[in-house]
């Protein structure tokens, strides 16, 4: 789960992390009032949408008065911010960052990462800030430092240190570095999170250390645990498709092509898509209805696919190990005569109760194109939408 | 022969009084697995399936002489659980919770640091010896007895590729399940070491998908160390980056974990790989075919 720059940064308050002064607006008067409230000069006004790669959208913008604030922020909201991540649609404006701009001597890159090599959460800091890291990771990477942090332990001060002083943090400010570090891997390791990136992590001309950015994930396995990160859930920045079938507890993508998917299994969607691109065609999605999905699952699963306007045709492509075959052909029939389907419909069933699944699907009455393998559905789906 | 366990495996289930352990405790004893026992806390004494519960592992290992348990603890509380596991100095623990949290599953790698336990798992299907035992959630009439092992990140995918080889009429040694997230117990290098020194096993399936790097580290073992030969397939080629694909540790980030590298990394290894997965079982018998070992292999 992601969370907004602005409620990255409340939480680095509260973990004692220096950030800029500023808070969210989400309207021009209300940038402007904060712009006021912070009274000094110059204003940045960042745009508050979860993709990366704002700043080069034109997402943020720096100016002087309090009535230029209210300009840019009146300029911004509501405005379709296309960025590398977005995707060509671009992603809607609503909220804004209005914050103090910081007068920068040298920009810094921290991070805390799960290191899947060593099973550890790993500290990752370069002196080469403000760019995109894995570009320095391919092109310098002894320019990146890495610090291995025992759970038991934490991040102990002297590896803060050492880090500190890899990165060439001026000898000066090495503790206000230190504390910095430690209080970004406390709210890493209390709220559960998956990345915490600091880019840039900035030493100011009035010698402070601070993150200008914040970059969180959080783990959704363990949100159960979080009440507090599950309330900066933010719905605007999602699929309403994935939402709805995050609320049935369905693992849903949506992808850009047209034939809709519906799989038990991870490894066996991903193939699915695969398999289906193989024989031509495009995945509109990926979805994995999991193993004990009930009935009135399968059915949802089946109307969020044909919610897609994209979608001109569907396969089913189920190994029922924990799933039941006659389970998900229930499913598919009730969804089907509910939603009167127009589209192409192939399924492939095999595994536990295959037989009744199949006998299900015949006495129906409903268009069902059956198909013995995977390879057979797929191409079979590919054709028929031409 | 056979890798980490065989008829003769006695095994404990871990939450076994919850509706999903109870269903495939059932299954699994259908198989012939030896359930020994199983454990809920607080409800000792009982019997389920007529196997005896007791509440914690330490008094079920004494009691039964159990030496592998399966867990089926809900996500929250089955970090304890595989520690708990650990502790009893279980030889093996396999854990098929899915969702367990990342910073969880770090402090119980710590926590085995030193110990014998092997985890397999979390989030995976489990490992089945054909014919002989099965300790995990797969669908168990697929798998025939024969010489192929199969090693996987994926649950229903393997499932796809020993229903190929079956009616291919290519048994199996063993499948084991490592799991989909990105910390987990056993790694493919631990299994195709333990394939490639058991003298039943003649070649190998493996199946990986996108995110991390152990498909490459296992590629680069298998280069230098691999007698036998080795099958691949990588889930996830058509795969966006940057989105979870279900699995947890199924994600493609800053370019990294992408199936090409991956399929490259095997490659450079000879080790083949299925264009898709339909065709895992006949890239396999090519395989056999041209090292003279498919008569071998074919079932009778």
């Amino acid at each position: 789960m992601n969370i907004h720059e602005y409620q990255g940064k409340q939480l680095l308050r509260e973990y004692g992390v220096a950030v800029s002064k500023g808070r969210v607006a989400f309207s021009p008067k209300e940038a402007m009032t904060v712009a006021k409230e912070i009274g000094t000069e110059p204003i940045v006004v960042k745009a508050q949408i979860h993709a990366g790669g704002r700043g080069k959208a034109g997402g943020v913008k720096i100016v002087k008065t309090p009535d230029e604030v209210r300009a840019v922020a009146a300029e911004l909201i509501g405005k379709q911010l296309v960025t590398h991540q977005t995707g060509p649609e671009g992603q809607e404006v609503k909220r804004l960052l209005v914050e103090e701009g910081i007068d920068i001597e040298k920009e810094f890159y921290i991070g805390l990462v799960v290191d899947r090599a060593t099973d550890r959460v790993t500290l990752m800091g370069s002196a080469e800030g403000g760019v995109e890291i894995e570009d320095v990771a391919e092109k310098n990477p002894e320019k990146i430092f890495y610090e291995v942090i025992d759970p038991v332990v934490g991040l102990a001060p002297f590896q803060a240190r050492r880090m500190a002083f890899n990165m060439e943090i001026p000898s000066g400010l090495i503790n206000k570095a230190v504390s910095l570090f430690l209080g970004l891997y406390k709210v890493f390791s209390e709220k559960d999170a998956s990345i915490v990136e600091i880019n840039p992590l900035v030493v100011t001309k009035d010698q402070r250390v601070l993150a200008l950015d914040a970059k969180f994930n959080f783990d959704d396995n363990a949100t159960f645990r979080h009440k507090d990160i599950v309330e900066l859930r933010d719905f605007d920045e999602e699929d309403p498709k994935e939402i709805e079938a995050s609320k049935l507890d369905l693992s849903y993508i949506s992808l850009d092509g047209n034939i809709g998917c519906m799989v038990n299994g991870a490894g066996l969607a991903m193939a699915t898509m695969d398999t289906i691109h193989y024989y031509g065609g495009e995945p509109a999605n990926f979805l994995d209805v999991g193993g004990g999905a009930k009935k009135e699952k399968v059915a949802g699963a089946f109307k969020i696919i044909l919610s897609d306007p994209n979608v001109k045709g569907i396969f089913v492509n189920i190994f029922g190990g924990i799933m039941k075959c006659d389970v998900i052909a229930e499913g598919v029939i009730e969804a089907a005569k509910e939603v009167e389907l127009q589209v192409p419909l192939v399924v492939r069933l095999e595994g536990t109760n295959v037989e009744r699944g199949k006998a299900l699907l015949e006495e129906s009455g409903i268009n069902i194109v059956a198909a013995d393998s995977m390879a057979e559905g797929a191409k079979k789906i590919v054709e028929l939408i031409g | 022969m056979s890798i980490y366990v065989d008829k003769d495996t006695k095994v404990i289930v871990q939450g076994i009084t919850g509706s999903t352990a109870l269903f495939h405790t059932q299954q699994m004893l259908e198989y012939g697995t030896k359930i020994v026992g199983g454990v809920t806390p607080g409800k000792g004494g009982q019997t389920v399936e007529g196997v005896p519960v007791f509440d914690t592992v330490e008094e079920a290992v004494k009691a039964t002489g159990a030496t592998v348990s399966i867990i089926y603890v809900p996500a929250p509380y089955a970090a304890d659980a595989i520690m708990e596991a650990v502790d009893a100095e279980m030889a093996m623990t396999i854990c098929i919770t899915e969702h367990i949290p990342v910073l969880d599953m770090i402090k119980v790698k710590r926590y085995m640091e030193g110990k014998e336990t092997r985890l397999i798992g979390p989030n995976c299907p489990g490992v089945i010896t054909a014919d002989e035992t099965k300790i995990g959630i797969m669908p168990g009439y697929i798998h025939t007895k024969g010489h192929v092992g199969v090693v996987s990140r994926s649950g229903t995918l393997t499932y796809e590729a020993v229903h190929q080889l079956t009616q291919e009429g290519i048994g199996q040694t063993t499948a084991v399940g490592i799991g989909g997230d990105p910390v987990n117990g056993t790694n493919f290098i631990d299994v195709l070491k333990e394939f490639n020194e058991d003298p039943e096993t003649y070649a190998v399936v493996m199946i990986g998908e996108i995110g991390g790097t152990a498909e490459e580290e296992a590629a680069a073992w298998v280069k230098e160390h691999m007698t036998k030969p080795v099958v691949g397939f990588i889930g996830g080629q058509t795969a966006p980056p940057g989105k979870r694909m279900g699995h947890a540790g199924a994600i493609i980030s800053g370019g990294k974990g992408t199936a090409a590298e991956k399929i490259k990394a095997l490659e450079a290894a000879d080790i083949q790989v299925a264009e898709t997965p339909s065709v895992i079982g006949e890239t396999l018998i090519k395989v056999l075919k041209e090292k003279g070992l498919y008569e071998k292999c074919k079932t009778k």
